[in-house]
């Protein structure tokens, strides 16, 4: 019954929307104010509608109605409540739901916002948000429906909606279970986190098609999305660092990024989201790059979708999967036909995108984000190939590829230097011109602090060139951002004879942005230099041991002291558990337990490594085998991942700097908007 | 006499297997090295996941494979081929820098080239001094035909 109430309520909820889309263009071509009003109504009742779906799929979940197919995919008995209710988004169908719910929030959100200024928006924004929803509704429920049923049919069990002639219900003892992979507090909150950074991209999206076919291509739309990127930039960021974490708690690799297509498909939304987030302060500022900001809100929409597609249609395991796959060809239609509308739509619209000033200088600070632009787009390139390409060898030649870390290691680190080093260099150049000898004057101290750091640390620390260069690079960023931070703080406190931290607060909470920006990138420095470390410096080493024997790596001992196993019916789990313990330079440190949980249901091991952590290094043990009944001798990993615990440390402030930021206080909308080609040059880079 | 010959042919023959034993041990390679050719490699199967690292049993078979044939005295170079001659080149962490792979390689430092020419090229367009502006900019025109139509608006809805 629930099911059933489930299935016809997001079936409401999908003719609701369609009726919306139809009054929405109705309403234009008509001039009818009340058709647009009657279609944003009609938005605003789809997300209740939904929200009702997925309450019933939620029941059905925690409840344990394995008769639907869906809730038999993702859970079982053993599991607790919490995990049951977060399989919504472990499986296909129900994280489609919930792109459509988080989707129908958002489009909420929006139209119920003060529209006077912005009215010839409306329909078009509602018309975008209503083909997206359409879209991914459409799959639901025509394709991926959560709520299909069990039913014995002539004695085979099939999954339908509805019950055949003659059939009867089919409820299975227990379900499958998630993946025990996807059962950790990180993978959680990591796929909530992505999907409202990917859904969040939509709004820029439908604001900037509506400007095209308005013709209102001043930055009004850009003004009236600032925050809509910024959290979806936030959400997208922690929902990578997140994943990042979870792949080194729980894959066992002693990584935290493989470079694995299903990472990618998340990364190159962010790509250009971070490029858009740097180029619409060009258009903002200066009246410049209007059809390159358009590009890339589409780009970064269409590789939203695109990075849904890679990883539900089922195409990164075989091109052949996916045309077997119901949804795949239907998002890549769907993909195609956004590129080529809003190929269209850019191209009629060209000739108002025009720059509404000169650009003065190859060094001014529109230039150099340029540049950075070029660099995010070159990251992207190298992604969207290392993705495509195997499947393109595949499709045309019937030969599988693979592409693993070391052609995108070698491909994007040229690319991340580059741009460290406009992140030293661009913050001190000034909007409209700068020359060489300005920019020269302004960091010549902190790069000479630098070049002395770097020698330093070729003495003491690596004679490694790429860790010298990575290291300079982090040395210049930080000087440089914290001197900027120094410089206008202490003009401020001259200036208005304040104590230098209400100066540095107050000029914080003046500019969010660029301050956030400055956190920013200083956190991306810490996370560069736990990234080196664990790049350039890992070690680790392997090896069977007796009770009493011991690996040694980088100074540490690790003894095997014992191992138990034991099965736990309740969580449908049985642990194995070594205890090993560690010693470094002779000294007892503790112990550590790497384990292996082996999940009954799924029939899945999972690896949780033995972790010591400090700013230095973390020992990270893994066990990899043992003799079953004795115990009397176990096989270990361990890995010494010097400096990766910047990158969690960097990460926490990256997070901090986007709130600082993103965090709501005056509504960028309601800034005065600039006032084009009158505007006088602004030259002081301090002066935004 | 025969019988202290039986046991010293006895002690004789167990030092020699344990001689044999350990002279195999010391021949085994350890799992360090399986493991430095083994991270380069990929398994059919298991997508995305180094063999070093990969905890399925197959993967585990395939190291121990590479484990007999280093002890075989077989160069990594030999252990690979093996390995593509038998998996195909997806095995590799990278496919191989020849034939119609190259376009692997070449294609991305190709289109970035572009990149690099549009955007310099648009640079130094745009900082090219320009000729007076018209006094209304296209955007003033565009802004205007906005606020009219937006005043038409507020009109009907008055």
């Amino acid at each position: 019954m629930l099911a059933e109430f489930g299935y016809g309520i997001l079936l409401v909820g999908f003719l609701v929307t369609v009726y919306s889309l139809i009054a929405a263009i109705y309403g234009v071509m008509d001039k009818s104010a009340a058709m647009v009003e009657s279609s944003r109504r009609g938005m605003l009742l789809v997300f209740p509608l939904l929200s009702l779906s997925a309450v019933s799929l939620i029941y059905l979940l925690v409840n344990n109605h394995f008769e639907v197919a869906f809730v038999y995919e993702v859970t079982s008995r053993s599991m607790p409540t919490y995990l049951k209710v977060t399989a919504w988004w472990g499986g296909q169908a129900g994280s489609l739901l919930f792109w459509a719910w988080l989707l129908a929030a958002f489009t909420s959100a929006v139209t119920i916002r003060k529209w006077e200024r912005d009215i010839e928006f409306l329909p078009w924004v509602i018309v975008v948000n209503a083909i997206t929803l359409i879209f991914f509704l459409g799959m639901v429920v025509f394709y991926e429906n959560p709520f299909t049923r069990f039913w014995v049919v002539g004695g085979n069990v099939e999954p339908h909606m509805f019950a055949p002639a003659g059939a009867t219900l089919f409820a299975a003892p227990d379900g499958n279970g998630l993946n025990p992979l996807l059962r950790h507090p990180g993978m959680v909150i990591h796929p909530p986190m992505l999907y409202l950074g990917f859904v969040s991209y939509v709004i820029p999206f439908a604001f900037a098609i509506a400007a095209l076919i308005t013709g209102r291509t001043d930055d009004r739309w850009i003004r009236l999305t600032r925050r809509w990127s910024l959290w979806a930039w936030l959400f997208l960021s922690f929902g990578l660092v997140l994943g990042g974490r979870w792949a080194y708690d729980v894959l066992g690799w002693g990584g935290y990024w493989g470079w694995d297509p299903v990472e990618i498909a998340a990364f190159m939304p962010w790509l250009t989201g971070t490029a858009f987030l740097h180029s619409v302060m060009i258009q903002e500022k200066r009246g410049l790059l209007k059809h390159w900001n358009m590009i890339l809100v589409i780009l970064t929409y269409a590789l939203v979708v695109f990075g849904t597609f890679l990883t539900r249609s089922g195409v990164l395991s075989s091109v052949h999967a996916f045309a077997n796959s119901p949804i795949g060809p239907f998002f890549m239609g769907y993909v195609a036909l956004t590129l080529v509308v809003s190929t269209a739509l850019l191209i009629w619209r060209w000739p108002l995108l025009q720059g509404e000033t000169e650009m003065k200088s190859m060094l001014s600070r529109e230039a150099l984000f340029l540049l950075n632009n070029l660099l995010f787009m070159s990251v992207l390139v190298v992604c969207f190939w290392g993705v495509v390409s195997p499947l393109a060898s595949e499709l045309f030649t019937n030969q599988k590829v693979t592409l693993g870390p070391p052609f995108y290691e070698r491909a994007t680190a040229p690319l991340f230097a580059a741009l460290m080093f406009l992140m030293g260099v661009a913050p001190l150049s000034a909007w409209g011109h700068s020359t060489v000898t300005t920019l020269g004057r302004a960091m010549w101290k902190s790069a000479l602090a630098a070049v002395v750091l770097t020698i330093v640390l070729f003495f003491t620390y690596t004679q490694n060139y790429i860790a010298l260069i990575g290291l300079f690079l982090v040395a210049l960023v930080l000087l440089v951002t914290l001197q900027e931070f120094w410089r206008a703080a202490r003009a401020r406190q001259r200036a208005q004879g304040e104590n230098f931290f209400v100066a540095l607060s107050r000029l914080m909470g003046r500019n969010r942005r660029r301050y956030g920006g400055y956190i920013i990138h200083i956190s991306m420095m810490l996370m560069a230099i736990g990234i080196l470390g664990i790049e350039i410096f890992q070690t680790e080493t392997q090896g069977a041991l007796a009770q009493g024997e011991e690996l040694t790596l980088e100074g540490y001992t690790v003894q095997y002291r014992e191992l138990a196993s034991w099965p736990d019916e309740g969580e449908g789990v049985n642990y194995t558990r070594a205890v090993v313990d560690v010693y470094k330079n002779g000294i007892y440190l503790g112990e550590l337990t790497p384990r292996i949980d082996y999940y009954f249901d799924s029939q899945q091991n999972m690896t949780i490594p033995g972790q010591r952590s400090t700013l230095k290094d973390d020992l990270y043990v893994l066990l990899v085998d043992w003799e079953d009944v004795s115990h009397a001798g176990a096989t270990f990993k361990i890995f010494v991942n010097p400096l990766v615990n910047w990158l969690w440390i960097g990460s926490l402030l990256f997070l901090i700097g986007i709130l600082f930021a993103a965090w709501p206080d005056r509504d960028p909308a309601e800034e005065p908007a600039r006032s084009g080609a009158s505007r006088n040059v602004r030259q002081a880079s301090s002066a935004d | 006499m025969k019988r202290f010959l039986y046991i010293l042919a006895f002690l004789f023959l167990l030092g020699g297997l344990f001689t044999t034993n350990a002279l195999a041990q010391s021949g085994t390679p350890s799992d360090d090295e399986v493991n430095a050719i083994a991270r380069k490699l990929y398994c059919p199967v298991c997508e995305s996941t180094p063999l070093d690292v990969c905890p399925t049993q197959a993967c585990h078979e395939w190291r121990e494979l590479i484990r007999t044939m280093l002890a075989e005295g077989k160069t990594e170079a030999e252990i690979t081929q093996y390995f593509v001659d038998q998996y195909g080149a997806r095995v590799l962490a990278e496919p191989p820098k020849e034939g119609g792979f190259l376009l692997i390689y070449l294609l991305p430092p190709a289109v970035i080239l572009i990149g690099v020419i549009i955007l310099f090229r648009s640079l130094k367009e745009w900082t090219k001094p320009k000729a007076a502006v018209p006094a209304q900019s296209a955007a003033q025109v565009q802004k205007d035909d906005y606020v009219s139509r937006f005043e038409e608006e507020l009109k009907k809805q008055k």
